[in-house]
Parts: structure tokens; C-alpha cells; sequence
């Protein structure tokens, strides 16, 4: 079962947390298949396409708090597995990580 | 007619366990539901053609085992799956004896929405109707039916196990089973008493599947304590009747003394709350409680989980026990917190204990409160009665 978490954090905190064992555990497990992290949404840009225009636009469609500050693809048995792996990840501890399945396994 | 009892019989013991196997053959809740629906409806005619089986659950599981494999034929699903299906149900006994306990976890997976995990577990361990459901949470129908929908949907979509959980997760798991049966009794003790009896079956059930756990024996021996009073508890208009003023002859003995029987030990919350129960419950009088041990029991409550409810209780049986005056001042000290503002039950025992100490008007008052925040016409009937006592 493939899941794509979404790392959630709120990008005025910058805690000290080095994903990196979380990584090397996972990708050794075989787990963890690719993710990365993404630059601050200052950075961001939003597309639409609203009769027949496009809108480009700055910034995410929504001002949250936490905002997607990273993601990763997890290959696991079950959703067991992927709340296990992902309350390992550093960022659970202060952001909120979302484990949303694929559409097709 | 024997034919039609014995399915009737059958339905209630077998039902579950016929459900939770097909589950987990089939991985398919929808399926498995209607070939269990079907194997039961196979049974009223053949079993009055045929005679009863020896083994009724056998008898279901094979037939909805086939009607499933059937079904799954017809839909083309790949030979693997069949063969699983067909495989005789178990062969992989995981020490847990059977599959119930996966489809009770299943249930109550904190994935789940709280109110699908509640519905679930009726619908599927309890065998009620959505119809039931509805009625019983005052939802209509077809929201009932769409909770269910997507509760299974969600088990299925994001993959969450069909198991018991590990030795690592079994803790935190039970504890949520056990909250959503806990919640659906006192959705029952607040008047729709089936539902209270529902989630005495069961924490029947998980007691018998899982004699060994504490905190299962505690939750059942706290709710059949509590269950014991439901005919007093109530007058004939339905207002509250206060405990001490309930009548003790219309308290199920058999309840008091088989939940007295699973109080084994007073280190878990629920067994701690059901050792207070137990001091009520096996009190000759009102006179008799003992309200030292109470006050006792919910100090070593409020240590495990601090909580301003259990506070304000203690604050009734420190009253009980040492007179109005000690009681008064744990509940001012509570009241000036804040923490309960809103509260009915703050400015109704404040209510009470000022009406032990004479102090009329100061009672009236926070009575007159207490009936601003009552949320239930029969907790408002009974305030009225005292502000009308404490007036007169």
C-alpha cells in the first residue's frame, strides 16, 4: 500500500530536527521510496485556468498555519505501519504529518 | 416454528462470529454483511426442510463462504483471492481464538472518525440495524447509512488492518475500544437504555475473549454497577431520582453481585470508578454508604487522570463524609478555577450542600443557576423541585 505523507509545519517555527536518521532508517527498512522538502510558501505559486484564462497567483490557495513543508512516499503493509513510521519522523513531534493513500495501491 | 428459533438463536450467538470470519476471508465488509444476510435468510427455509444442523455457525459460515466465492466468480476476481476465500476458516489461529476481537479493533481503528467508530461497532459486533443506529443517535437514516458507507470505505481505501492489534499497540488500542463502549453506555444512561445494554453486551463479549486484561473486567464490572440502578434511577414522570432517595428494593441484585465479581483490583481507572460504584451499590441504606472509602477512591481517581469532574465529585463524598462545611470549601476552591464555568452540576452541588448547611437564600441562588445550565428537562424538573423546596 503506497501513502504520500505530507509533512505540516508551521514555517515560523524552525525547530532542530535533521530528518536524516529518520530517513536512513526508513530507506534501509525499505519503507521510505522518495520525498523531499520544499521550499517556504513565499516561494509558492498557484495556477488556475477560469474560462479559458489563466490566473497565476502568489502564494498558496490557503492561509493556514502549517503549511506543506515537505513530503514523502511510503511503500507499507498497512496504515499500521504507516502511523508507526511516521510518528518516527522528527517533525510529528511539533507539525502534523498526513498520510493520504494512493488512488490505484 | 423450531426451525424459525433456532435461526432466531442462531443469529444472536453465531451472528458476529459468522460476520467477523467472512471479513476477514473476504476482506470485503460490504460483501461479507450481504452473504451473512443471506446465509441467515438460506437457513429459515432450509432449516425447516432439512431440520436443524448440529452446528448452526458452522453450517452459516460455509453457506456464506460459498455464497461469497459465488459472488466473487461472477465479479471475475482473480484466482488467488478465491483460493483464500475458500480456504477453511481457522487455519491461521493467531492465539486470539477468533476473529471478533479483529472486527471489534477494526472498529474502533482511531482512524476512524469517534461517531463511525461508535456506528460501526453496533452495525457489525452488535448486529444492529442502521435503522436502529439512527433512531437511537436521533440522526436520520440516510446520514447513518453515509457514516457507515464511508467508515468501511476508509478501511478499505487507506488500508487500516484487520487485525488485533500487536503486544507494542495493544494498550492504547484497548483503550479506545473500550472508550467507544464506555461512550455508547452512557449514551444509554442518559436514557435510551438499550443502548446501555448493548454496551454491556459487549464488554461481555470482550471479557470473554479477553479474560486476562484488567481494564476490561473493570469497564464491565463499572457498567453493570451502574446498570444495576436503572429502574430506580427514574420516577414514573422519568425525572432523576437521587440516589439516596432511590429505591434499593428495585436494584438488580444479580447485576450488583456479577459486577462485584469482576471487580478484581482498584489500580485502573475504570476499576476505580467501579469500586465507587460498588460502595453505593452495596449499601444497605443511604445512611450506610461508605463515604470515606469514596472520597478515598476518587483521590487515587484524580491522581491517574486529573480531571475537574472528578474533583467536584470528591467534593459530594468529602460533604458525606466530614459534613457540608468541608465539602463547600473544595467545591469554592473548584468553582474559583474556572474550569467547570457552564457546568450544571457546579452551582447544583454547591446548591445542595448550602441547602444542608440552611443557608436558604444563598441555595436558591446557585440553584436558580443550575437551571440556567441544566441541558435536560428532567435535571431542570428536579432543580425546580428545589429551588420551590429551599423558598418554602
Amino acid at each position: 500500500m503506497r501513502y504520500l505523507m505530507l509533512v505540516c509545519v508551521d514555517e515560523d517555527v524552525e525547530p532542530n530536527a535533521d530528518p536524516g536518521p529518520w530517513i536512513d532508517e526508513m530507506e534501509g527498512r525499505g519503507v521510505r521510496r522518495t520525498g523531499n522538502r520544499l521550499r517556504p510558501v513565499r516561494d509558492s505559486t498557484t495556477v488556475r485556468l477560469r474560462g479559458g484564462e489563466v490566473l497565476v497567483a502568489d502564494g498558496p490557495f490557503a492561509e493556514t498555519k502549517e503549511q506543506i513543508g515537505g513530503f514523502d512516499i511510503l511503500e507499507c503493509a498497512d496504515l499500521d505501519e504507516a502511523i508507526e513510521v511516521a510518528s518516527k519522523h522528527p517533525a510529528a513531534a511539533f507539525g502534523t504529518l498526513e498520510l493520504r493513500p494512493f488512488w490505484e495501491g | 416454528m423450531r426451525a424459525r428459533d433456532a435461526v432466531a438463536a442462531a443469529f444472536r450467538e453465531e451472528r458476529v462470529k459468522v460476520l467477523a470470519t467472512l471479513i476477514h476471508l473476504t476482506g470485503d465488509w460490504e460483501l461479507a454483511e450481504e452473504c451473512v444476510q443471506d446465509a441467515f435468510e438460506a437457513a429459515l427455509v432450509r432449516w425447516s426442510d432439512d431440520g436443524v444442523p448440529r452446528r448452526p455457525g458452522a453450517w452459516l459460515t460455509t453457506t456464506a463462504r460459498n455464497r461469497a466465492l459465488d459472488r466473487l466468480r461472477r465479479g471475475s476476481v482473480e484466482a488467488a483471492k478465491l483460493r483464500e476465500v475458500a480456504e477453511v476458516p481457522g487455519a491461521e489461529d493467531d492465539g486470539w481464538g477468533d476473529d471478533r476481537l479483529r472486527l471489534v479493533f477494526t472498529c474502533c481503528h482511531p482512524a476512524l472518525p469517534l461517531d463511525a467508530r461508535v456506528a460501526l461497532t453496533l452495525r457489525t459486533v452488535a448486529g444492529l440495524t442502521t435503522e436502529e443506529i439512527a433512531r437511537a443517535f436521533l440522526t436520520p437514516t440516510a446520514t447513518m447509512a453515509q457514516r457507515l458507507f464511508r467508515a468501511k470505505r476508509k478501511i478499505r481505501e487507506a488500508a487500516i488492518p484487520y487485525r488485533v492489534p500487536p503486544p507494542d499497540l495493544l494498550p492504547e488500542r484497548l483503550t479506545g475500544v473500550l472508550g467507544v463502549v464506555y461512550l455508547l453506555f452512557n449514551e444509554g444512561y442518559s436514557g435510551r437504555r438499550e443502548l446501555a445494554e448493548e454496551a454491556i453486551r459487549l464488554g461481555r463479549l470482550l471479557e470473554q475473549l479477553m479474560p486476562t486484561e484488567t481494564e476490561v473486567r473493570g469497564l464491565l464490572a463499572l457498567m453493570l454497577l451502574h446498570h444495576a440502578r436503572v429502574d430506580a434511577r427514574t420516577d414514573s414522570a422519568g425525572d432523576l431520582v437521587p440516589l439516596e432517595e432511590q429505591d434499593r428494593a428495585r436494584w438488580h441484585r444479580g447485576l450488583i453481585d456479577q459486577g462485584v465479581r469482576f471487580l478484581t483490583g482498584t489500580t485502573t481507572p475504570y476499576q476505580l470508578q467501579a469500586a465507587i460504584a460498588a460502595c453505593h451499590a452495596t449499601a444497605a441504606t443511604a445512611e450506610d454508604t461508605n463515604w470515606r472509602r469514596i472520597a478515598v477512591l476518587y483521590e487515587e481517581l484524580a491522581s491517574l487522570m486529573p480531571s475537574p469532574f472528578i474533583e467536584l465529585n470528591r467534593a459530594v463524598a468529602v460533604a458525606m463524609a466530614e459534613g457540608p462545611e468541608a465539602g463547600l470549601a473544595l467545591v469554592d476552591a473548584l468553582d474559583s478555577t474556572g474550569t467547570l464555568d457552564g457546568y450544571h452540576l457546579l452551582p447544583a452541588t454547591r446548591a445542595d450542600l448550602l441547602r444542608r448547611l440552611r443557608r436558604w437564600a444563598e441555595a436558591a441562588a446557585a440553584y436558580e443557576q443550575a437551571l440556567s445550565l441544566a441541558p435536560t428537562e428532567p435535571e431542570r424538573r428536579y432543580l425546580r423541585r428545589r429551588i420551590a423546596e429551599v423558598r418554602g
